[in-house]
C-alpha cells in the first residue's frame, strides 16, 4: 500500500518554480544576447535578461534565508551511498520494472544522484554564473573600479556561457528525470502539491 | 484706477500689443537682432563707396580698418595650402599632398585657386606675403553674387563669362562694390563654396559635405537643420583672428581624457569635437552607463552618423586610367548613371557614386601618415594615399567611421613613386585638352621640379576620409543590433569583444552538441521505457 507524505514546504514549491521559470527565461534571453538566434532583439534581450537576473538575485536572497533558517540546507550534503545503485537503477532497473532503490522522506528529500547534481549547480555552475554575471551587469564600472586591469569581456563572456550551457544541460536532464517517479507525473505533483506518494 | 486716462492708456497697450509669437514678428526680431549684433554698418564707410576694379583693390580697402586681417590670414592652411605635422614632420596640405580625386595642385594652380582664399596664385612665384592678394570677399560675401572660376588664378570674373567653357552657361561678374558693402560673417553658403563642392562637384569628396548642409532637415544634420538649432559650420568651427580649428590634417579624437578635452571657454584644445560641447559622458536616457562606456571606445560619429552621403551621392571610385577615349567623331565625351550622376568623362576616366553609404571602421588615434611624391610605394598592392594610424590597444585610439575612397592614378614606374601631372592649362601639354598622359606627366614633373624616368602605369590607390559631419538625431543612431547582431557593422574592426557577435565558436559547438546528445539521450532512455512498460503489460496479460 502506498501513502502520502508531505516532502515539499511551499516556499520551497515557489521557489522551485520561480527560480525555473526565470532560468528557462534567462536561458532564451542569455543564448540571444550571445547571438545564437533573434527572438526578442538584442537591446530587449539585455533588458530582460538583466531584469531576470536582478529578480532571481531578490529570490535567492530569501532562498539562502530559508535554507540555513530552517536547516534545508543539509539537503544537499553530498553523500556516496547508493550512487551506484542509483546508476545501476537508472541503466537497468527502470526498464526491468525494479523497485526505486531509494526511499524518500522529509529529511532525505533528494536521492543520492539529485543531493550531488544540486550541489554541483548550486556549488559550481551557480557562482560561476553569478560572478560572471556581475562582472556583465557592471562592465561599464571596470574603469572606474580599475577593474580593467585584471578582467576581460572576452573571458567573463566565455566562462557566463560555459556555465550556461551547464544549466542547459541540466535543464533537459532534470525535466526528464522528473517522469521517473512511480507515475511520469508523480514528482511533478509532488513539487506543485509537496505531497509525494511513497511505497 | 486713480486715474482713468492712465487706466485708458493701459487698456489700450493691452489690445494693442500683438499676441505673442507671430510669426512675422519673430522673424522681423531675428533678423533686427542678426543686424543689430554688428557694430558696423559697412555701407556706411566712405572707403567702400568707389567702383571697384579687382579683388586687391578690395581688400586695399578693408586693410584700412582690418590692419591684422591679412597677416592672420597669412597663417592660415586657407592660405599657405601648407601643414607640417608635428608628429609626422610630413609636410601636407593642399600644396603637397597627392590624393586620388584631382590629384595635385601644383602645375595646375590656375584652376585650383579658384578655391584658394587669394588673388594670382597661377604659378609657384605666387607672393604669399602680400597683403592685398588676401580675399577678404570669398568668406564675407553675404549677397551670393561672388563666385570665383576655376582657370582665373583665384580672381573672379570681372567681366560675364561662359563658365565652364561651351557649356552655355555665364558665370556673372559680381558687383564688387555691392558685394564689399554688404560683407558679414562667414556662412554656410561661403564655407560651402569650396568645401561642399571638393573633389571638383557638389558632394564628391567628404560624402559628409556637400550642398545639402544649406538648407539640412533634421534628419541630415540634428546641429544644422534650419528648423532645429540652426548652426553654422563656425559654431563648430569656432573661428577667432582667422585661424579656423578643426580640420582632418590633425584630427582630435579626444579620447576620454577630461585633461586634454577642450571645453568651450577654455583655451587649449579644439572646439570642433562633439565632447566640447557634450562632455565625455553624453549620455542621460535609457542605457546611459552603458552607451557611455560605449564612447570610451567608439567616436561619438560612429554610432551617431549612421550612413554617409545621405542627402545625395558621394563618389566613391575615380579611376583615372580610363581617361582619354573618344567618341566616333573624336571627340571627349561624357556618360552618366542611371542617377543621372558622371560615370564617364574621357578628361577623368570613369567614376562611380553611391549614397546611403555603410563607413568604413577602423581604430584611429589622430595620426595619420600620407604616401607623399617622394614616398616609394608598392605597386603590387594598393596604395594607402593616407593610412589612419591606431590600434585597440594604444591607449589614445577609438572607433571611427571613414569614408574610403579608392582609385587609379599614375605613377613613375622607374622610380616607384607617385606622379604631379599637368591637367589644366592654356598650353599643348595639358591632359584636359589633349588627352596625353606622357606629355602631362613630363610637364607636371618639370614645374615642380621632380625626376621622372619618363615611363608611367597606373596604380590601385585608396584615400580615407574621416567622417564627422551630417550628425542625425539621437532616434537614428545606431541601434544596438548593428553591431551585435549579424551581419555587425564592427565585426571586422579587431581588439573588440562585441557580445552576440564574438562567441567562442569552439564553445558553441561543443555546448550545443552536448545539449543535443543529452536530449537525444533522454528521449532514448524514455522511448526505451515505454517499451519495455509495455512489454512487461503484455506479459502480465499472458500471465492472466
Amino acid at each position: 500500500m502506498s501513502e502520502r507524505i508531505y516532502i515539499f514546504k511551499g516556499f520551497e514549491r515557489f521557489w522551485h518554480w520561480a527560480q525555473a521559470g526565470l532560468i528557462l527565461f534567462m536561458l532564451v534571453t542569455g543564448f540571444e544576447v550571445h547571438g545564437s538566434y533573434k527572438l526578442f532583439g538584442f537591446e530587449n534581450a539585455v533588458d530582460y535578461h538583466t531584469i531576470a537576473a536582478w529578480t532571481l538575485v531578490g529570490l535567492w536572497c530569501f532562498a539562502i534565508f530559508w535554507h540555513f533558517t530552517t536547516g534545508e540546507w543539509r539537503q544537499y550534503i553530498p553523500t556516496f551511498d547508493k550512487v551506484t545503485d542509483m546508476i545501476k537503477f537508472y541503466a537497468i532497473g527502470i526498464f526491468t520494472q525494479a523497485p526505486h532503490p531509494y526511499h524518500v522522506n522529509p529529511q532525505r528529500k533528494h536521492n543520492p544522484l539529485q543531493r550531488l547534481a544540486y550541489l554541483g549547480i548550486l556549488a559550481v555552475a551557480g557562482p560561476v554564473i553569478w560572478v560572471t554575471g556581475w562582472f556583465y551587469l557592471f562592465y561599464d564600472k571596470w574603469n572606474e573600479w580599475g577593474w580593467d586591469a585584471f578582467l576581460s569581456l572576452e573571458w567573463v563572456a566565455f566562462f557566463h556561457t560555459l556555465a550556461a550551457f551547464v544549466f542547459l544541460l541540466f535543464v533537459i536532464a532534470h525535466v526528464y528525470l522528473t517522469t521517473t517517479g512511480h507515475t511520469p507525473l508523480a514528482h511533478i505533483k509532488a513539487m506543485i502539491t509537496g505531497w509525494e506518494k511513497v511505497d | 484706477m486713480r486715474n482713468p486716462f492712465l487706466g485708458a492708456l493701459l487698456a489700450l497697450t493691452l489690445v494693442l500689443a500683438p499676441p505673442a509669437g507671430a510669426s512675422t514678428d519673430a522673424e522681423a526680431a531675428s533678423a533686427a537682432r542678426a543686424t543689430a549684433k554688428s557694430t558696423a554698418d559697412h555701407a556706411a564707410f566712405k572707403v567702400l563707396q568707389q567702383p571697384f576694379k579687382s579683388g586687391p583693390e578690395v581688400t586695399r580697402a578693408c586693410l584700412t580698418c582690418h590692419t591684422e586681417a591679412a597677416k592672420q590670414v597669412h597663417k592660415s592652411k586657407h592660405w599657405t595650402w601648407e601643414f607640417l605635422n608635428p608628429e609626422t614632420q610630413q609636410r601636407l596640405g593642399k600644396k603637397h599632398v597627392i590624393n586620388n580625386f584631382c590629384t595635385a595642385v601644383p602645375s595646375n594652380y590656375e584652376f585650383c585657386t579658384a578655391c584658394h582664399v587669394g588673388y594670382g596664385w597661377k604659378d609657384e612665384k605666387f607672393d604669399f606675403t602680400s597683403q592685398e592678394n588676401v580675399d577678404c570677399l570669398v568668406c564675407h560675401d553675404t549677397t551670393g553674387t561672388y563666385r570665383k572660376v576655376p582657370g582665373l588664378a583665384g580672381h573672379p570674373p570681372y567681366k560675364d563669362m561662359e563658365f565652364p567653357p561651351k557649356s552655355g552657361r555665364i558665370a556673372k561678374a559680381p558687383d564688387l562694390g555691392k558685394v564689399a558693402r554688404a560683407v558679414g560673417k562667414s556662412s554656410r553658403d561661403t564655407c560651402g563654396a569650396c568645401h561642399f563642392l571638393g573633389g571638383g562637384g557638389d558632394a564628391v569628396k567628404h560624402g559628409d559635405l556637400d550642398t545639402s548642409l544649406k538648407k539640412p532637415g533634421k534628419y541630415l544634420d540634428v546641429h544644422m537643420a534650419k528648423d532645429g538649432l540652426n548652426f553654422t559650420c563656425g559654431t563648430c568651427h569656432m573661428t577667432s583672428g582667422h585661424d579656423v580649428p578643426g580640420s582632418r590634417y590633425g584630427v582630435t579624437v579626444a579620447k576620454s581624457d577630461a585633461a586634454r578635452m577642450h571645453m568651450r571657454g577654455r583655451a587649449e584644445g579644439n572646439p570642433a569635437t562633439c565632447e566640447s560641447c557634450h562632455g565625455d559622458k553624453p549620455h542621460k536616457a535609457r542605457q546611459a552607463d552603458r552607451l557611455n562606456s560605449h564612447a570610451t571606445k567608439l567616436a561619438c560619429q560612429t554610432c551617431h552618423i549612421p550612413e554617409f552621403a545621405r542627402a545625395q551621392p558621394t563618389k566613391m571610385k575615380w579611376d583615372w586610367s580610363t581617361a582619354g577615349k573618344m567618341d566616333e567623331k573624336g571627340k571627349p565625351f561624357k556618360l552618366k548613371d542611371s542617377s543621372g550622376h558622371e560615370s564617364y568623362d574621357s578628361r577623368k576616366g570613369d567614376f562611380s557614386y553611391e549614397s546611403n553609404v555603410i563607413p568604413t571602421y577602423v581604430w584611429f588615434n589622430g595620426e595619420v601618415q600620407y604616401t607623399l611624391r617622394e614616398t616609394k610605394l608598392d605597386p603590387s598592392k594598393v596604395v594607402e594615399i593616407n593610412r589612419f594610424e591606431g590600434s585597440p590597444d594604444d591607449g589614445k585610439s577609438k572607433v571611427w567611421p571613414i569614408k574610403r575612397f579608392v582609385g587609379k592614378q599614375p605613377y613613375d614606374i622607374g622610380n616607384n613613386q607617385l606622379v604631379v601631372f599637368h591637367t589644366y592649362g592654356q598650353d599643348d601639354s595639358a591632359l584636359w585638352s589633349n588627352f596625353n598622359w606622357d606629355k602631362a606627366i613630363e610637364y607636371g614633373m618639370r614645374e615642380i621640379g621632380a625626376e621622372y624616368s619618363g615611363k608611367f602605369a597606373f596604380v590601385s590607390t585608396e584615400m580615407s576620409w574621416p567622417i564627422t559631419h551630417m550628425v542625425a538625431p539621437k532616434a537614428d543612431a545606431l541601434a544596438c543590433r548593428q553591431c551585435h547582431a549579424a551581419p555587425g557593422r564592427l565585426d571586422n574592426v579587431p581588439g573588440l569583444y562585441i557580445p552576440g557577435r564574438h562567441g567562442n565558436a569552439l564553445m558553441d559547438l561543443a555546448g550545443w552538441s552536448l545539449a543535443g546528445l543529452t536530449l537525444l539521450g533522454v528521449l532514448g532512455h524514455g522511448a526505451g521505457r515505454i517499451f519495455a512498460s509495455r512489454k512487461a503489460k503484455a506479459r502480465e496479460g499472458e500471465g492472466k
